[in-house]
């Protein structure tokens, strides 16, 4: 049986009825409607469903939505102000760090989860972060190369 | 997919409660990491998932000289990575958190979950049992201590009896001129499964000539983690030459009793477990000198990965 529970998404408190046997993922996709945010495996091996809890990154299919009761979580759509996008989303179109686009959303939280903790990552660190998301397009590098240059871009607008 | 009511106990006594009335149709869950995957493809079956993660202080992470390390059973990997106190006191504890899955899945899986899962492939399981951890059991008859060697029956089999949970470990504190390091082989770099993981930690004495005492784990390569109590024997009170060490590596080799499967042939993992053995001896050797270790290069030394 449905039953009801509160998380913050993206900076607005969401109250919902979900199953007990729901995970994250499925209560953002299903029943706030929520499809930035990707199924891929459903078993935390791709990374696509990657959203913050908590400020950290985690693969949202293998969080159960009742656990995430009274929690915050940001989404891919959560991201951008307005309409200006977030300095990783806009260096991941200047860098063209995406092909087919599925991965992405996953890759992106991966990234604003990395900068939150490492504002100025060298390029192992940025690999070793997005370890855990796979993208079968790119080859990562310009993935890479988008996250260095948004670390690069967020760092000037602070002593900006 | 069979269905399954969700309880958050919020007491260790409430939780072990719920267990007794539930029997065998209730599971406990810390980060539901390996839970959701082994639910989705049916192989756990629950009617009710008990999930820990209210219950207060089972997070806590706290290191005193005379205790040693106590982690909490649901203390996150990621805790382990981060924490300085490990990285400077456990550094293979450290290096295998750092090695294990990706960061998202370690944001939300647990030590007690991955010492309770019992793979004989858990990555932090070879380290935990270098370090001699010591587990606390709470129950129906109240708690007792276990140490985790006693703690693994079998691949997914531990001692833990009806209703018993398991609260939290207590690693004590290294020796003195004490270094070590986990080291993995595995198939991919990140998200993935050991062929061999190999933990040692050794400490030194008369100016870092002698071993004073070894303690070397292998993952991967029996129905449990084990210790390689044998090969540690042949170390202590040593002076250490490099014919010791591949000696010692060589009887580390000869424990293992690896299984083909579908990553490695049994004849390849031994193989690599010798070289583990000695390459982990080495470097817990040169860290008990006093050699500068950062811990970015531990990690690239701690996944060593095929592809």
């Amino acid at each position: 049986m449905k039953k009801p529970l509160q998380i913050t998404v993206n900076g607005e408190i969401r109250q919902f009825f979900a199953e007990p046997y729901c995970s994250l993922l499925d209560a953002l996709r299903d029943e706030l409607l929520l499809t930035g945010t990707k199924k891929g495996c459903d078993e935390g091996d791709c990374g696509a469903c990657t959203v913050l809890l908590n400020g950290q990154a985690v693969t949202s299919c293998l969080v159960l939505a009742h656990s995430a009761h009274d929690s915050q979580v940001t989404t891919v759509e959560g991201l951008a102000d307005h309409q200006k996008l977030h300095p990783v989303q806009q260096a991941f179109v200047d860098h063209g760090g995406l092909q087919c686009g599925f991965c992405t959303p996953g890759l992106i939280m991966s990234a604003v989860g990395l900068l939150q903790e490492n504002p100025n990552p060298t390029e192992e660190e940025v690999r070793f972060a997005i370890g855990g998301n796979l993208c079968r397009c790119t080859g990562y590098n310009k993935v890479v190369e988008a996250i260095l240059a948004a670390a690069q871009a967020m760092q000037n607008k602070l002593k900006a | 997919m069979p269905r399954f009511e969700y309880l958050e106990p919020h007491t260790l006594r409430q939780a072990v409660s719920m267990l007794q009335q539930h029997g065998s149709h209730a599971r406990i869950v810390a980060g539901s990491t390996d839970f959701l995957v082994r639910w989705r493809t049916g192989v756990w079956k629950p009617q009710y998932v008990v999930n820990l993660q209210h219950v207060p202080g089972l997070d806590r992470l706290s290191y005193s000289p005379r205790n040693g390390l106590r982690l909490g059973a649901l203390v996150r990997v990621r805790a382990l990575e981060t924490s300085p106190v490990v990285r400077q006191r456990y550094p293979a504890l450290a290096a295998a958190a750092a090695s294990f899955a990706g960061v998202q899945v370690r944001n939300l899986a647990t030590v007690g979950g991955n010492v309770c899962n019992a793979s004989p492939a858990g990555d932090t399981l070879p380290s935990l049992l270098a370090f001699d951890a010591q587990c606390r059991i709470v129950g129906p008859q109240g708690e007792r201590w276990l140490p985790l060697e006693q703690f693994f029956l079998g691949p997914g089999r531990t001692a833990l009896q009806p209703a018993e949970i398991l609260a939290e470990l207590r690693l004590p504190p290294p020796l003195p001129n004490t270094g070590s390091l986990y080291i993995k082989h595995s198939p991919r770099g990140a998200m993935d499964i050991s062929y061999v993981g190999v933990a040692s930690v050794v400490s030194l004495q008369d100016r870092g000539r002698v071993c004073r005492d070894a303690k070397i784990a292998l993952g991967a390569v029996a129905p449990t983690p084990i210790r390689a109590a044998s090969a540690e024997a042949m170390l202590r009170g040593q002076t250490i030459t490099p014919e010791l060490l591949k000696r010692v590596a060589a009887e580390a080799q000869r424990l293992a009793r690896p299984i083909d499967d579908v990553r490695a042939t049994g004849a390849y993992r031994k193989d690599i477990v010798a070289v583990l053995t000695q390459r982990t001896l080495e470097r817990a050797i040169e860290m008990a000198r006093g050699a500068e270790m950062p811990f970015e290069v531990q990690r690239r030394l701690a996944v060593q990965a095929a592809f």
